[in-house]
């Protein structure tokens, strides 16, 4: 290792854990979409996917070779540019925001330190936030893009509830930033080591905020669910009504990058509800284990968790009706909204009760 | 760093060009929307990182959403030339000129500059914004908030207003 530069050994670091980390996203996204049409299908009684593989388990390889191979359909009218960089667009915002993910402690590799995380920026959280604010324009635009009637209602259902949403979205978690005291994703989670001591006696309950912000956290993830458009506010994309939505005119591997993008934005939101409220990484650490398997246990952990919540989102799915129009509106302005501000306002007063 | 900053700075003029030369609104929205994230980037690399998330998340994320939500719901298609009245011909040239030449001197008293870095003395973090912001400046802020409000409700009345 001596004779390379210690940039170059950053930029090598940077970029095998871009890959690694962008791999695995990738891979689960795909998994993702197995996982939800198996468990839709056994809600429903059926057998959902099982032709391809054991257990349709090879059932993404064979979507993606299919989405591929697709004759690829530009509507005459649209506006090409613009209707080229709306799935772009989309995906790569979708796959930025895992950046500032932290998934576990990290290790030291012949003397560099190695972290579970792109990079730690001290404001990760807001980096989240604004690069799932931009990531309308992707909806709203292809859209616009088609020329066609259903896509722009869907556009802009779309475009008018996402500004809705964010707010209480942003609104929902600075009950734990007053908590944490930072903005650092890695600061969250490391103010959430260890347990709850109630009027000084240890309660062997884990320090997560979600038991010092449950209603924080019922806000950040009926929000978050209204922010990724999935059941029940899919109103963008109902098929009942606007026949597909934003992506009706989309064909091919277009197509499959807005659904890509969904995934991933799932991914994200879930991510970031394991880390404000579920105490990331933090979980049983066993000592009897060997070493190499302890540096990967927090790993397990972050990813247990994410898995319990993208779990939930397709139980949702598979169970919930579609809200209305004017329902999902006034839910979001009318009662997330105050109770968002009302946790903010009863945590400043027991922050500064408490001292 | 700096040629980051050159790069970024030769981004948003370009955009600012073709935000103004563009004749299809949505082409304007999006090229302002380039203009303001890579104005984000500079912040960025001047150690502002604060004020870099916030110029994204609210000027892009949320007031340009409003201007192509607009423009979607309008469905403005290309723009004509209107007939321009006199007024605008022979006043529009000089008062541009003025400002040119006033922006141009006051890039030359600071040119060339002193240095690139940033002032050692000022800290970009969250939480000295918000003290400067709660504690130096916390009257001019709270009436900020108030004209906000204000200006919020007026909205607000004149859309319900039925004519």
């Amino acid at each position: 290792m001596g004779t390379f530069s210690d940039t170059t050994i950053l930029v090598i670091i940077a970029a095998v854990k871009v890959a690694v980390v962008i791999g695995v996203l990738l891979t689960a996204i795909a998994y993702t979409t197995w996982l939800e049409r198996k468990v839709v299908a056994h809600i429903q009684a059926r057998w959902g996917p099982y032709l391809v593989g054991p257990h349709g388990l090879l059932q993404p390889l064979a979507d993606g070779a299919k989405f591929i191979l697709k004759e690829e359909i530009v509507p005459a009218e649209a506006d090409k540019v613009i209707y080229w960089l709306a799935p772009f667009l989309g995906f790569v915002l979708a796959c930025l925001s895992i950046a500032v993910i932290p998934f576990g402690e990290g290790f030291t590799l012949y003397g560099h330190p190695i972290q579970f995380q792109i990079t730690d920026l001290n404001v990760g959280l807001l980096f989240v936030f604004a690069v799932t604010s931009l990531g309308v324009y992707s909806i709203a635009l292809a859209g616009w893009s088609s020329n066609s009637k259903y896509p722009l209602f869907g556009g802009l259902r779309s475009s008018a509830q996402m500004i809705s949403y964010e707010l209480s979205l942003g609104l929902a978690v600075v009950g734990t930033l007053m908590m944490a005291g930072t903005l650092s994703l890695r600061g969250i989670v490391n103010a959430q080591s260890g347990f709850w001591h109630i009027a000084g006696v240890n309660t062997w309950m884990p320090h997560w905020y979600i038991f010092a912000q449950p209603i924080g956290f019922f806000v950040y993830f009926t929000s978050a669910i209204a922010e990724t458009n999935r059941v029940p506010f899919d109103l963008p994309e109902g098929e009942t009504e606007l026949v597909g939505g934003y992506h009706t005119e989309y064909s091919s591997m277009k197509f499959a990058m807005f659904f890509m993008s969904e995934y991933a934005n799932m991914v994200t939101v879930s991510c970031l509800a394991t880390l404000l409220f579920f105490g990331g990484w933090h979980g049983p650490d066993f000592v009897w284990l060997p070493a190499i398997v302890r540096i990967f246990l927090p790993v397990f952990w972050f990813c247990l968790k994410i898995f319990c919540f993208m779990f939930f989102y397709i139980w949702m799915r598979g169970t919930l009706p579609r809200f209305r129009y004017d329902q999902l509106m006034s839910l979001g302005w009318k009662f997330l909204l105050p109770l968002g501000l009302l946790n903010i306002l009863v945590t400043g007063f027991l922050i500064v009760w408490r001292g | 760093m700096s040629i980051l900053f050159y790069i970024f700075a030769g981004v948003t003029v370009l955009a600012a060009l073709n935000m103004v030369l563009q004749r299809t609104p949505v082409y304007s929205a999006l090229s302002l929307i380039v203009v303001l994230c890579s104005l984000a980037v500079e912040y960025l690399l001047l150690g502002a990182e604060f004020m870099a998330v916030l110029q994204v998340i609210i000027y892009a994320g949320a007031i340009m959403v409003l201007f192509v939500f607009v423009i979607m719901l309008l469905n403005a298609g290309h723009e004509v030339p209107s007939h321009r009245s006199r007024l605008v011909k022979w006043l529009g040239a000089p008062i541009v000129g003025a400002f040119l030449v006033e922006m141009l001197m006051a890039i030359w008293e600071q040119f060339p500059p002193t240095s690139a870095a940033p002032p050692a003395h000022l800290d970009g973090s969250p939480a000295a914004i918000g003290h400067l912001l709660f504690k130096n400046y916390v009257l001019p802020f709270e009436v900020t908030s108030i004209l906000i409000l204000v200006a919020v409700l007026g909205a607000v009345v004149l859309a319900k207003k039925e004519f």
